[in-house]
């Protein structure tokens, strides 16, 4: 998108209403686990709603989507799963995305293109080159967008989809959520090379994937970024490999005491280089929101979050006999 | 109103801990993700993150405080604006005591005893083609009609695998179908299992037709966390959203002097997953109509070749659609004195055995499965009730192999019936080594499944 991202007001007001939904969402996750409502793993996506948020305003209805298990965001935004519907799924209700089961890792819609929601980190990414064959084979003008995050860059098979997404030159935005840790590992600890950990998507070059990086803090840059490799994707001209540098506030799972990092560097991202406090600053300074507009979102946003628990606690469990369904078509 | 702060659950497993230190203050102002209290779990002492915006109003259990129940309030927070007093009467109002909800884990208190249905291919409708006109063909031809036929009639059907398009197949079962399909059906791949297995399923998953072929089912080893992992449950774990029809298929099993890293028949390890099926045909009939219904199946289908097979030549139904339906055996010779139940190479070796049997004056009564999973526990059933033995035949290991399940099941189904225990006729428990002299003392032979029907019949 030469010149930049021009926004309308209603633009930024979506824009705004998807990072804050995000947000309070999984804030609402956090409290829920800790009242033992959501059971087992819970990874939450606070820090990094600039990416999803900046990927979902530029989709196209036929375009699929896939990511990794830390999918909350992936699956309201792209997978425009009504809230209430995933968190009943969050908390193993019948009323939720899976009926109950397949929880937090594993949200799915077909209708709107989203594929997961995939818990073996780095096998979401040839199964979102087998989306992009479907895009290529149907000739429906679609892409597939498939996420992953720093830890799931070592595995081999990424490096297999590359290669066959490239040899086929399938219509794929390979993107890289970076966000600095593999679980509780940094970089420097992951790649063997500082050459390479510095500039991580240049590892897909080698197959002939052109690649970029942006600052995945900045919803703007997010979307300027994923306009241009979206763009070079839908012309045909192959696959991409887009890096996104962004940050997890929270833990990796819910059990993460987080002895890895400092919390001076948690807290320069939360009070220094915060995707939603960044936006507010760019759409005050654009003149297309004020304060007051920001207050207006946060309140209805938060409407929608309590909703969603009082929907999710109150729904019924599974039924037993959904044990046995859903095992074979 | 002010909002409760409760003793979070802060692991998996936790049910109380200690909350250590208040890191706010009362007063305090808190923002959403800012650190309130250290609270020691069973695992770690942890941090304890703020979910919303407020002040903090006031602390209900001091610092220190040892097994503090999950959900116990321990403190309240104020939103902006709101003012102190309203904390007493919240705090009067009875929610102080607030009940953890926690505790137990949803068990059932009604045991569920029904078995899936995924297991039982009772039921289901058989085919017959007795009285219809029949031609020579073998393995080969028959499995590359299968997919010829089923491709013409369905474009979004595709072959991709090693050497399938160009070199015409190294087993020759795809050759000539580059020309009649094109590379864009039958889609050469390079060596890249892990890589195109996970292609061939996210296809599948959005409206494609895959059919894999594995050079050799060892090679499956490579992708198999894509086979278990998203195969064969995405479609539950979608709550039945997503569906995966996608066939696998390739030569599975020993017998041609590869040595162990090529010889190993794969059929009781896939068939252990629920959401897989997993087909072994013997003969060109099986071949051909489980193909066929195979790639009209809407799950994911292991369909396990026999190389030693691929070149016998059957005589089989010469019919306008030859169609076998899944989860159906088949008995292949009808007897009275011993049920012997086998599959793909082991069918040949039972059928070889039935003759030797019959020349000592027992009848075997021979059943192909066919399909494993879902097993046609009727067939088997009634066949030992009708002969009061059973044999098993397998090429795979014995230990937690097919003819485990199938002495599981005569006990579960025909206990009364049994007037021997069930023998099991497997491979040796070894890799499978390479010299002739040795790969012919680990696999299959007939004198193994005549001494075995012998014993049963205490002969």
């Amino acid at each position: 998108m030469a010149g930049g991202i021009k926004l309308t007001i209603e633009d930024a007001k979506k824009i705004y209403k998807d990072m804050v939904l995000v947000r309070k969402f999984e804030e609402k996750c956090a409290s829920l686990y800790s009242q033992g409502h959501i059971l087992g793993f819970l990874h939450l996506y606070i820090g990094q709603e600039a990416v999803a948020t900046g990927f979902n305003f530029l989709k196209n209805p036929q375009d699929t989507h896939i990511t990794a298990y830390r999918c909350h965001a992936h699956a309201l935004l792209q997978g425009e799963i009504e809230p209430k519907i995933a968190m009943a799924e969050l908390l193993g209700k019948g009323t939720g995305s899976s009926k109950g089961k397949g929880g937090s890792m594993h949200i799915f819609s077909k209708e709107k293109g989203f594929f997961g929601g995939h818990g073996i980190v780095g096998a979401q990414i040839p199964i979102g080159t087998g989306l992009a064959l479907t895009h290529k084979r149907k000739a429906d003008g679609g892409i597939n967008v498939a996420y992953m995050g720093d830890g799931a860059f070592p595995q081999g098979q990424v490096y297999e989809a590359f290669n066959l997404a490239s040899l086929y030159n399938l219509p794929i935005l390979f993107v890289l959520e970076n966000n600095q840790y593999s679980m509780g590992t940094p970089l420097d600890r992951t790649y063997a090379n500082k050459k390479l950990y510095d500039n991580l998507p240049s590892r897909s070059i080698p197959f002939g994937v052109q690649s970029a990086t942006v600052d995945g803090m900045d919803v703007i840059k997010v979307m300027e970024g994923a306009a241009e490799a979206m763009k070079y994707v839908r012309d045909g001209k192959g696959p991409f490999m887009l890096e996104v540098k962004t940050y997890r506030y929270r833990g990796h799972s819910m059990s993460d005491p987080q002895k890895y990092r400092s919390k001076e560097e948690v807290d320069h991202f939360r009070n220094e280089d915060d995707p939603i406090l960044n936006f507010e600053k760019y759409a005050t300074d654009k003149k297309l929101l004020t304060a007051e507009d920001f207050k207006a979102i946060q309140a209805e946003v938060k409407k929608i979050v309590a909703e969603c628990e009082e929907f999710a606690i109150n729904s019924p469990e599974p039924a037993e006999s959904e044990l046995y369904t859903d095992i074979l078509a | 109103m002010p909002i409760k702060i409760l003793m979070p659950a802060l692991s998996p497993t936790m049910t109380e801990g200690k909350l250590s230190r208040w890191v706010k203050k009362e007063g305090e102002a808190i923002r959403s993700g800012d650190i309130i209290a250290e609270i020691e779990t069973d695992k770690a002492t942890m941090e304890y993150e703020a979910t919303d915006d407020g002040v903090l109003g006031k602390i209900l259990i001091p610092d220190g405080t040892e097994n503090v129940s999950v959900n116990t309030l321990i403190g309240v927070m104020l939103e902006e604006g709101e003012d102190k007093s309203s904390i007493d009467s919240f705090v009067a109002g009875g929610n102080v005591a607030t009940v953890p909800v926690v505790a137990e884990a949803t068990t059932s208190t009604q045991a569920v005893v029904e078995t899936s249905n995924s297991m039982q291919g009772s039921g289901i409708a058989d085919v017959s083609y007795a009285g219809s006109p029949t031609k020579s063909i073998t393995v080969r031809e028959a499995l590359r009609e299968a997919m010829t036929e089923e491709m013409l009639k369905d474009e979004t059907i595709y072959v991709l695998g090693e050497e399938v398009g160009h070199y015409q197949g190294a087993y020759k079962i795809t050759q000539g179908m580059l020309d009649k399909f094109g590379p864009e059906r039958i889609m050469d791949t390079p060596i890249t299992e892990y890589g195109f297995t996970g292609m061939a399923i996210g296809s599948a998953l959005s409206g494609l037709r895959p059919i894999v072929e594995y050079m050799n089912f060892s090679f499956s080893l490579q992708a198999i966390d894509d086979i278990i992992n998203t195969a064969a449950k995405t479609h539950y774990m979608s709550g039945g959203d997503l569906t995966c029809p996608i066939v696998f298929r390739g030569l599975n099993g020993s017998g041609t002097k590869v040595a162990a890293q090529h010889s190993h028949d794969f059929s009781s390890l896939y068939a252990n997953i629920p959401g897989l099926i997993v087909i072994a045909p013997y003969s060109a009939e099986d071949a051909k109509g489980l193909l066929k219904s195979a790639i009209r199946d809407n799950n994911a289908v292991i369909f396990l070749e026999n190389e030693p097979l691929y070149g016998k030549t059957f005589e089989m139904p010469d019919v306008e659609d030859l169609i076998i339906p899944i989860g159906k055996a088949k008995i292949e010779r009808s007897g009275t004195d011993v049920t012997i139940v086998s599959y793909s190479m082991g069918m040949q070796v039972s059928l070889d055995a039935a003759k030797e049997l019959e020349a000592m004056g027992i009848s075997a009564e021979v059943i192909n499965l066919r399909t494993i999973r879902p097993l046609d526990i009727e067939t088997i059933v009634n066949s030992v009730k009708k002969t009061n033995r059973l044999v098993s035949v397998e090429e795979g290991w014995e230990f937690g192999g097919i003819g485990s399940q199938l002495s599981a099941i005569a006990m579960d189904y025909a206990f009364d019936y049994l007037d021997a225990p069930v023998v099991r006729v497997t491979g040796k428990d070894v890799p499978v080594p390479y010299a002739s002299n040795l790969e012919k003392l680990a696999l299959l032979s007939v004198a193994d499944v005549v001494s075995a029907a012998k014993k049963v019949c205490y002969k």
